[in-house]
């Protein structure tokens, strides 16, 4: 499978803290990749330098062989490649369901809107929530309104999908109908880079485990891999905190 | 009945073209507001979107300007504009240009201070997620960060829009003879024949304050509904 995202001795200070340091990655399409590791330890800040939220100290990012970050000028184009869905939903709160998904490709992409509409109604069939299609955001769970800001991801047809902890701020029972979602996903073969804290999920979804800490990818390999085998004593560690005994 | 409407001093008003002189003078009142409030509203959106750039120079200057106009009663604005500036410039202007040059100045400051805190109140993340979903910078503007900003700014403009109105009360003490003056003339000019015309003047006058005032507080309560989706 071809390469499509390639992230080169990435560097990432805030105000002279470093919070990322000499990060690499390669990106297969199709390929599902979980970053994990402890709080603060700069998984977030990754994602968003990726789709160019975060300006970078050093090193590059590369969507199919061309510069994204630090490359200022087109990171628009990069938008539209480059999916984002975040923790807070983020849904426009003025706007109605259907609406929300169907901005975007219709002013950005300069869609047909009927066509826009046509998938947007589908693509909200599919995660269950066409009949509140003319809701506001408020009107909706939590959970729907991430579904909601998944599919506003998808209708612009990204080739590479970013999840920033998208079940964080949920309550734990509409947990399960997001990732559910996320894992259909992953098996028709998006290409998906995801942040989480569900290690369950985490072992189902991905074709690759990154575990990162102190701005480093500490330890990196596939699920069973890294779950059944951990190398690293960090790792370790980490992985313990998630169990009671 | 005739004798009921005398009572409470309402005959004045049907005696010569008194009702018409109120309205002359409510005229005179909703000029002056209107005017001043379309101004304001036009800089104050200029300041305010200013403001909200976080220029520490332009921020300093903007809440002195917006303690002056707080803590100055805007009589004694009136009274510096009207009586003060114009002797010590040394020149000639209307009452009516003074007040609103007055009421512009308290205008701006006041919808400064709510375009303001209207763009603040904006959640960082509306910004990136549409950054994120690929619009320019003026899409952005236009289509997610504006609507959401009219929407928190319109009920508090509209408070204010009442109040410049109801504050022109106050430009009859630098000689504009709006309607509390004209209603204060006919009481005058009816001592005599109508003692008790201060009643029914000041009654009507109240009543076309509300006729002004109240389909604007209906029309913000209306779109706070409608958008409270």
């Amino acid at each position: 499978m071809e390469d499509i995202l390639k992230i080169e001795h990435l560097h990432k200070a805030f105000d002279g803290f470093t919070v990322l340091e000499d990060v690499n990655l390669t990106v297969k399409k199709g390929e599902v990749t979980v970053v994990i590791g402890p709080s603060g330890c700069g998984k977030s800040t990754f994602l968003r330098c990726i789709n160019g939220l975060e300006d970078i100290q050093d090193g590059r990012v590369l969507l199919h062989d061309e510069v994204i970050n630090p490359n200022k000028k087109d990171l628009r184009s990069t938008h539209e490649k480059i999916g984002m869905v975040f923790q807070s939903y983020d849904l426009f709160p003025h706007k109605t369901i259907i609406d929300n998904v169907a901005l975007a490709p219709i002013k950005v992409q300069k869609r047909k809107k009927e066509d826009v509409y046509k998938e947007a109604s589908e693509l909200l069939d599919r995660v269950g929530l066409l009949a509140k299609k003319d809701s506001f955001p408020r009107q909706l769970s939590g959970g729907q309104k991430q579904r909601v800001a998944i599919v506003r991801a998808l209708i612009m047809h990204p080739e590479i999908l970013l999840f920033d902890e998208v079940t964080a701020a949920l309550d734990p029972e509409m947990v399960r109908e997001v990732l559910e979602v996320i894992l259909s996903l992953a098996k028709e073969g998006r290409t998906m880079l995801i942040v989480t804290h569900e290690m369950d999920f985490a072992k189902a979804v991905a074709d690759r485990i990154l575990f990162m800490d102190g701005g480093h990818i500490v330890e990196e390999g596939s699920p069973e891999e890294f779950f059944e085998n951990t190398k690293t004593d960090r790792a370790k560690r980490f992985l313990d905190s998630f169990k009671y005994k | 009945m005739n004798a009921f409407f005398e009572k409470l001093g309402f005959d004045v008003l049907l005696k010569g073209n008194n009702m018409l002189r109120l309205l002359q003078g409510l005229g005179v009142a909703l000029r002056i507001s209107v005017i001043s409030v379309v101004i304001s509203i036009v800089l104050g959106i200029i300041l305010g979107v200013l403001m909200a750039q976080k220029n520490k120079v332009i921020n300093v200057i903007a809440k002195i300007y917006l303690e002056i106009v707080r803590i100055m009663p805007q009589m004694v604005l009136l009274f510096i504009v009207y009586f003060g500036i114009t002797k010590v410039l040394g020149i000639n202007m209307e009452a009516e240009k003074a007040s609103i040059i007055v009421f512009t100045f308290w205008g701006t400051a006041e919808m400064s201070d709510l375009v303001r805190g209207s763009l603040i109140s904006i959640p960082k993340t509306q910004y990136e997620s549409s950054e994120a979903l690929g619009f320019t910078k003026s899409q952005m503007y236009m289509y997610v960060i504006i609507p959401q900003t009219i929407r928190r700014l319109i009920p508090l403009s509209i408070n204010l829009i009442t109040r410049m109105i109801k504050t022109t009360s106050l430009v009859m003490m630098i000689g504009i003879v709006e309607v509390l003056k004209v209603g204060q003339q006919i009481i005058e000019a009816n001592r005599k024949t109508s003692p008790n015309a201060a009643f029914g003047i000041f009654a009507t006058v109240f009543l076309l304050y509300f006729i002004a005032c109240w389909p604007i507080s209906q029309l913000s309560k209306y779109l706070e509904r409608r958008w409270e989706n």
